[in-house]
């Protein structure tokens, strides 16, 4: 069971009151852009064994986006944090470093 | 007018938890900066805390999320009150809707009334006080709950599935369905 703390009501949500919203911080490329961006953009994702950075709703509850941190070997969380941001904040990143020194997650390390 | 009639039409259910339809009752969607003046002044209270229910006389006011305010009222006064805190909230960047005849309200009455919740939620209902709201859901549905002492709770659910939640809730209450004391 995944629990996840939802960074706008500070509820600790079980899985089941959440939707998945797949992969984090994707760029997107659209008109205009290279045919190699737009592809990455909307196909191209990372199926780490490991650190892994998600967006999720708090669809049964305050209805807000939210990312969260958690390694899927483990289901264990690093944190959660704002859907507002475009990388992970600074506390997030140490969280991690602390638990799974040398990790890297496309450009994030 | 017609008559106003709620989805359960008052329906009662007495198990070792009484569930019991509110019938029609004033619901007002009202959304915007929680923090500002104009919101406090449209709603006549103090703004809930997160998670939080306040209640002045017969009007309660209840947190929703960040940026949602859910207030209830009686339902006769439902669409004066949503034009009063329209215009109490004037050129501020808001919403106002009286969402009355979208919701059903039912209460529970009973020594157990969060071991009826805590069947159908995976949200921490022992952990809840008087005065905490929940959004979450019970079995398939999203809703809305909360104490308003230690023997009385109230669930909001959507009009279009009252029938679902209150054969849950009588499911769960059935006198013959109750947990062992641990």
């Amino acid at each position: 069971m995944l629990l996840l703390r939802c960074p706008y009501c500070g509820v600790d949500c079980d899985e089941t009151e959440l939707s998945p919203g797949g992969e984090a911080h994707l760029k997107r490329f659209g008109p205009g852009s290279e045919d190699a961006d737009f592809e990455g953009y909307l196909f191209q994702r990372e199926n780490p064994k490991g650190v892994h950075f998600e967006r999720w709703r708090h669809a049964n509850g305050c209805g807000k986006w939210f990312h969260a941190a958690r390694c899927t070997v483990t289901l264990e969380v690093f944190g959660t944090y704002s859907a507002q941001l475009t990388e992970p904040p600074q506390d997030i990143k140490d969280a991690i470093t602390a638990k799974r020194p040398g990790w890297h997650w496309r450009e994030f390390a | 007018m017609s008559n106003a009639v709620s989805a359960l039409n008052g329906a009662s259910f007495e198990g070792y938890v009484t569930v019991t339809d509110m019938g029609p009752a004033g619901m007002i969607t009202l959304r915007g900066d929680l923090g500002s003046a104009a919101i406090k002044k449209a709603i006549g209270m103090a703004v809930p805390a997160p998670l939080k229910i306040t209640s002045k006389g017969e009007n309660s006011v209840a947190w929703m999320s960040p940026d949602e305010l859910l207030a209830l009222c009686p339902y006769e006064v439902a669409d004066e009150t949503a034009a009063k805190m329209t215009k109490a909230l004037g050129k501020a960047h808001s919403l106002v809707a009286n969402v009355s005849d979208a919701r059903a309200l039912i209460r529970l009455e009973g020594a157990d009334v969060r071991e009826v919740l805590a069947k159908l939620t995976p949200a921490d209902v022992a952990a809840m006080q008087p005065g905490d709201l929940r959004r979450s859901r019970l079995a398939q549905i999203p809703a809305a709950f909360w104490l308003t002492d230690d023997e009385t709770a109230y669930v909001i659910c959507f009009r279009s599935v009252a029938k679902y939640t209150f054969d849950l809730l009588t499911t769960v209450a059935a006198p013959s369905s109750k947990l062992a004391p641990t």
